[in-house]
């Protein structure tokens, strides 16, 4: 469960400040799958950012499963991510120096030492259908590939929530398809609440639920039509 | 909520990604191994060396015990040398003085150490000779054992004849190995040995004569020694001989390498400290880099301190792979020393793996590797997560970081601690460190002065690749100040060295040169003056100048005895006991030197009675003037009495005036000058000056007085001359050295910084070619880049050098400064020839490897 109360974020340009978010609202329920679109400059990344407790709001404040992150120290808020959030990224972000394996443990020892992770992670890219290339370096991977690492790599820390910013935006039309269809079914296997953020609106229809962005405020906020589960909105 | 250190994910993290760092980071590792590589090989060849002398201390000293003076031992001692030797212990005598010795066969005469040795010396130790076997006939009547220069120097065979005072003697050999020599023994000048009988015949030393007495003792129980030190000491210190056990000898050695081989630690610290920097800049760049993958780590949920830590590891661990690499150089050095060094040292040294040299290696290479990586890797905890969103997002810097001031406080605490350690003294260490900080400062200020002229005054008119070259400078993460510095260290230490030594080189050749006097006679007595200056030819008799020396010694110094003044608690007012205790060679006369002036009274022609304390003017007390150092020395003043003792007559002075003297110049100075009237009828000894232009006629002279005035010594100026060439010239070739290896330690760093930047060149020039530029351009693009990066380095380092030299040369040597500008534009066009090779070899990748796998190998 997401609550998002007053949301406001301002960035300064040029000494006069310019409002990205304005007192936004917003509550996305547990194992939901949420998209969010909106023209390009609209405050999606800024949203999501202030979601997952990477930058710190201007007003208001995010409660994730109840907890007001923003109470937290930094670290508080890190501690917070190792055992509940996975992200997703435009840039795929995998660790350079690792290999598919070592980015997929990351996230995994991070939390402490558990029997099984290494399964756990061969599993996961197995999954992802990448069984055969554990030991190759990013480098040696396609954008594809790389993202569907990264996809493992999300899933790893068994989280309750994941974050994911344009995943489809550096790959071509049906990589990024494929991508987002791996993403929905590892989402309902996990059980996880998903907000995906996309300007690619075809496959935001895939989503439960799209909430549109325009000028740092929700347009507008509808089921979506190609989804297969019922709506989940409100408490 | 907050989040826990991840000690094992951290670590687990640090080596996975290490794997790729070694290549790229781990180049600029070695320039910490190159410091650690000379600071094991030095601590481990000092205590080699350490051990080797003590263990050899009494083949060293060729006896086990010795008593030493320098004038013939007086009656109580020779009472105990007898004594010992009837009661059984072997005594050899030893006389040493220097004299004018002529080769007939070719004419050559020579000023050379003569030794005179009893039976028996060396005790220990084996002498060879060539031909061998003949250690022992320079006791025969009539012959003479000669060092093998000797023969060189004159132009001789064993076999042919040398006239030493009034003998003739034959070469029977040359003494090859003499185990007692030390290095710098021989330096001092070839020696002849003789026996004491020939010394005796010879008649070489008169009244004063410059000369050493020494009896050696062969004591092997280490108690016995002592018992004499015990039993005799009074009796020795009384007549003031002193008395040595081989074993202090040869720590007092050990000590003086010792004190070497810290100066040199010092060099291969200042070499680690540059490789320090080198790796604080590597790390930067490192950081840069890892940036995006440090955002995903915090994303995903890693604390500040575990993303530290993790970067923290990697620093260390390849710290230690570059220490580690150092130890293993530095201990093979260290067994290659005794063999390079086999003709400088006195004994033979035998390495030994000294651990703790090695463990000292370690652990400084490794703490100044992680010390310097310490405030670059700061910047991990500043990465925030949120730029894993956005790449180019920044977190405003704090502006006070007590996380980034303590770093700062610890590598400087850390540079000062070990300069301290490793320096002779802890003052000279923390006086180096502060040296080391300024040099470094300066030479980082001048090469962004340089570089921001370069920027703003390159010709916008030169072609594309020169313009993107040097502009290569500018880019981010260039490490552009970290390799100026480094490399314009190198040319500061080269620069600095080759300036002065350029300038005193000079100065001296004009001291040596027309107008000043280039013959020296000494130990001529009061008898034999007209005789030696009828010697001269007839025109510059009227010009030699004769000095008498008369040798004085402190009895009282205002009614007080020196033993009574020693005691004054009172350090400022007590004299100083070198002061009050030597033996002070004087002379009297009419007028004030040349290189004299006075600071205080009057001179001798003054009105005395205006001057000074109570005492002035008192008549039956004869004036003295005393150099202006030394009367500070003993704390007297003008109007203080001091009574002297000359050959047992007292004889009392007020001190009239005191004086500076240039002791610069050639010519006899003195610490204190008598009033012309009281010393004429003392025991003396005559030092005369003159000028004889034609090197022939000098070289007569000399011949002249070999036969006719064996006590009589003569020193040619231009042998001085040369002399002092060739020290000069050993000095250069040492500190050269050590230039030479700062120089190193720059151009390592030059390498690793092209190592760390690999990725990004890589993607230029991949990029250039794309955009389709040619090889040859890129070519150019780099050749600039190296040339204008070296050459500012150099000059920034250059500067700095004549700028200090300008203020050595006058402020320590008192010589004027003139501009070497040729050997300022050799050291320039070397290391620049060297940046610009170093960096095309590390660039060649640039022009072999096609485009498209490297931009796809190293995207953004
Ligand atoms: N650090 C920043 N400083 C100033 N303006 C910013 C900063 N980050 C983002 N912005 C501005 O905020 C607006 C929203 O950006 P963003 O959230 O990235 O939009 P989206 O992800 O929808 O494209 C844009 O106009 C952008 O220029
Ligand atoms: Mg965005």
């Amino acid at each position: 469960m997401i609550v998002a109360e007053g949301l406001g974020k301002n960035y300064t340009s040029g000494g006069r400040p310019l409002p990205v978010l304005r007192s936004l609202d917003l509550e996305i329920a547990s194992e939901a799958f949420v998209a969010v679109v909106g023209p390009s400059g609209s405050g999606k990344t800024t949203l999501l950012g202030l979601l997952a407790g990477l930058d710190e709001p201007s007003d208001g404040r995010v409660l994730l499963d109840g907890e007001d992150i923003f109470a937290m120290t930094e670290d508080g808020r890190a501690e917070f991510r190792v055992h509940n959030v996975g992200f997703v990224f435009q840039t795929f972000h995998l660790l350079p120096t690792l290999t598919a394996l070592e980015n997929v443990l990351v996230p995994i020892e991070l939390k402490g030492k558990q029997v099984g992770a290494r399964e756990h992670a061969e599993g996961l890219l197995a999954r992802v259908g990448l069984g055969a290339r554990f030991d190759h370096y990013p480098a040696q991977l396609s954008g594809g590939e790389q993202q569907r690492v990264a996809l493992a790599r999300a899933f790893a820390n068994r989280p309750k929530i994941l974050f994911a910013d344009e995943p489809t935006g550096n790959l071509d039309r049906d990589t990024g398809a494929s991508i987002v269809e791996m993403l929905e079914e590892l989402n309902q296997e996990a059980r996880t609440t998903l907000v995906l953020v996309t300007h690619d609106l075809a496959l935001a229809e895939r989503a439960d639920r799209i909430v549109s962005l325009a000028e740092g405020r929700i347009a507008s906020d509808r089921p979506g039509r190609d989804s297969a589960r019922p709506i989940a909105v409100g408490t | 909520m907050n989040a826990p250190l991840r000690i094992g994910f951290a670590f687990r993290l640090a080596l996975r990604e290490s794997r790729h760092g070694f290549r790229r980071v781990g180049v600029y590792m070695v320039s910490i191994t190159l410091g650690v590589a000379a600071l094991v090989s030095i601590h481990s060849f000092r205590d080699d060396f350490a051990r080797s002398v003590q263990e050899e201390a009494d083949v060293l000293m060729g006896a086990n015990a010795r008593l030493s003076d320098d004038k013939p031992f007086g009656e109580e001692i020779t009472g105990v040398i007898d004594s010992l030797e009837a009661a059984g212990v072997p005594a050899a005598r030893v006389t040493t003085a220097s004299t004018m010795v002529l080769a007939p066969t070719t004419g050559t005469v020579r000023l050379l150490q003569v030794r005179a040795l009893d039976p028996g010396y060396p005790f220990y130790g084996v002498v060879t000779t060539s031909p061998a076997g003949r250690w022992g006939a320079h006791l025969e009547d009539g012959r003479v054992l000669v060092d093998p220069a000797v023969l060189t120097q004159f132009g001789v065979e064993v076999g042919d004849t040398l006239v030493i005072g009034l003998t003739r003697l034959e070469i029977a050999a040359t003494v090859d190995d003499l185990p007692t020599d030390v290095a710098f023994q021989t330096a001092i000048g070839p020696r002849v040995h003789v026996s004491q009988a020939t010394l005796d015949r010879s008649e070489l030393l008169g009244f004063g004569s410059l000369a050493r007495y020494e009896v050696f003792l062969k004591l092997p129980e280490v108690a016995d020694r002592r018992a004499i030190r015990d039993r005799y000491g009074d009796v020795f210190s009384e007549a003031r001989v002193g008395y040595r056990l081989a074993e202090e000898q040869a720590q007092s050695l050990a000590n003086g390498v010792r004190f070497l081989g810290r100066f040199l630690a010092l060099v291969g610290l200042a070499a680690l400290l540059l490789g320090g920097v080198g790796v604080a800049s590597a790390i930067h760049v490192y950081i840069r880099e890892k940036r995006p993958g440090i955002a995903v780590l915090r994303c995903i949920g890693a604390g500040q301190g575990t993303a530290f830590l993790a970067y923290l590891l990697q620093a260390a661990w390849l710290g230690l792979f570059g220490a580690g690499a150092g130890v293993i150089v530095g201990v093979g050095l260290q067994k290659v020393m005794p063999w390079a060094l086999a003709g400088i040292l006195p004994v033979d040294v035998t390495t030994r793996f000294s651990l703790g040299s090695a463990a000292a290696g370690l652990g400084i290479g490794l703490w100044v590797a992680v010390v310097f990586a310490l405030i670059p890797l700061l910047e991990v905890r500043d990465v925030p997560p949120l730029a894993a969103l956005r790449q180019d997002f920044e977190a405003p810097r704090k502006r006070f970081d007590p996380l980034r001031i303590t770093a700062y406080g610890l590598l400087a605490a850390s540079v000062l601690l070990l300069c301290a350690l490793e320096a002779p003294e802890p003052e000279l260490g923390l006086g180096f460190a502060v040296a080391l900080a300024v040099a470094a400062g300066l030479i980082t200020v001048v090469g962004r002065a340089l570089m921001g002229l370069t920027r703003r005054y390159f010709p916008t008119g030169a072609s594309y690749p020169v313009r993107q070259g040097v502009s290569n400078l500018f880019r981010p993460h260039n490490q552009t100040i970290s390799v100026t510095l480094a490399l314009g260290f190198g040319a500061f230490v080269i620069g600095t060295i080759v300036q002065v030594e350029a300038n005193i080189r000079e100065d001296l050749t004009l001291s040596f040169g027309s107008g000043q006097p280039n013959l020296l006679f000494f130990d001529i007595q009061t008898d034999q003056i007209e005789g030696v200056r009828a010697l001269l030819p007839e025109a510059t008799r009227a010009d030699a100048d004769v000095t008498p020396i008369v040798t004085a010694r402190i009895a009282s110094i205002n009614g007080r005895t020196p033993d009574d003044l020693r005691a004054n608690s009172d350090r400022d007012a007590r004299p100083e006991s070198w002061a009050l205790r030597r033996e002070y060679r004087s002379t009297y006369r009419e007028r004030l030197g040349g290189g004299e002036r006075v600071v205080a009274g009057r001179w001798w022609d003054g009105d005395q009675n205006t001057e000074g304390g109570s005492n002035v003017g008192r008549r039956e007390w004869s004036g003295i003037s005393l150099e202006e150092g030394v009367a500070g020395s003993l704390r007297v003043d003008v109007g203080d009495t001091i009574v002297w003792t000359v050959t047992g007559v007292e004889i009392g002075t007020i001190v009239q005036s005191l004086r500076t003297v240039d002791w610069n110049r050639l010519e006899p100075n003195f610490f204190a000058i008598f009033e012309p009237g009281v010393l004429e009828t003392a025991p003396q000894n005559i030092v005369m000056v003159a000028r004889v232009e034609d090197a022939e006629e000098r070289a007569r002279v000399q011949r002249s007085l070999v036969g006719a005035f064996p006590n009589v010594s003569a020193l040619d100026f231009s042998r001085v001359q040369e002399a002092i060439d060739a020290v000069l010239s050993r000095v250069r070739q040492a500190v050269a050295f050590l230039g030479a290896f700062s120089a190193l330690a720059g151009i390592i760093v030059l390498i690793g910084a092209i190592a760390t930047s690999r990725m990004q060149r890589l993607r230029e020039g991949a990029l250039l070619k794309t955009l389709g530029a040619r090889r040859s351009q890129i070519l150019t693009v780099l050749f600039s880049e190296y040339l204008a990066l070296g050459s500012i380095a150099t000059a920034s380092g250059l500067v700095l050098a004549i700028a200090a030299s300008a203020i050595v040369v006058p402020q320590v040597f008192e010589m004027d400064y003139t501009l070497r500008l040729g050997a300022v534009s050799m050291i320039w066009l070397v290391v620049v020839s060297l940046t610009v090779v170093v960096g095309l070899i590390g660039s060649r990748d640039l022009l072999r490897r096609p485009p498209l796998p490297v931009l796809r190998e190293a995207p953004e």
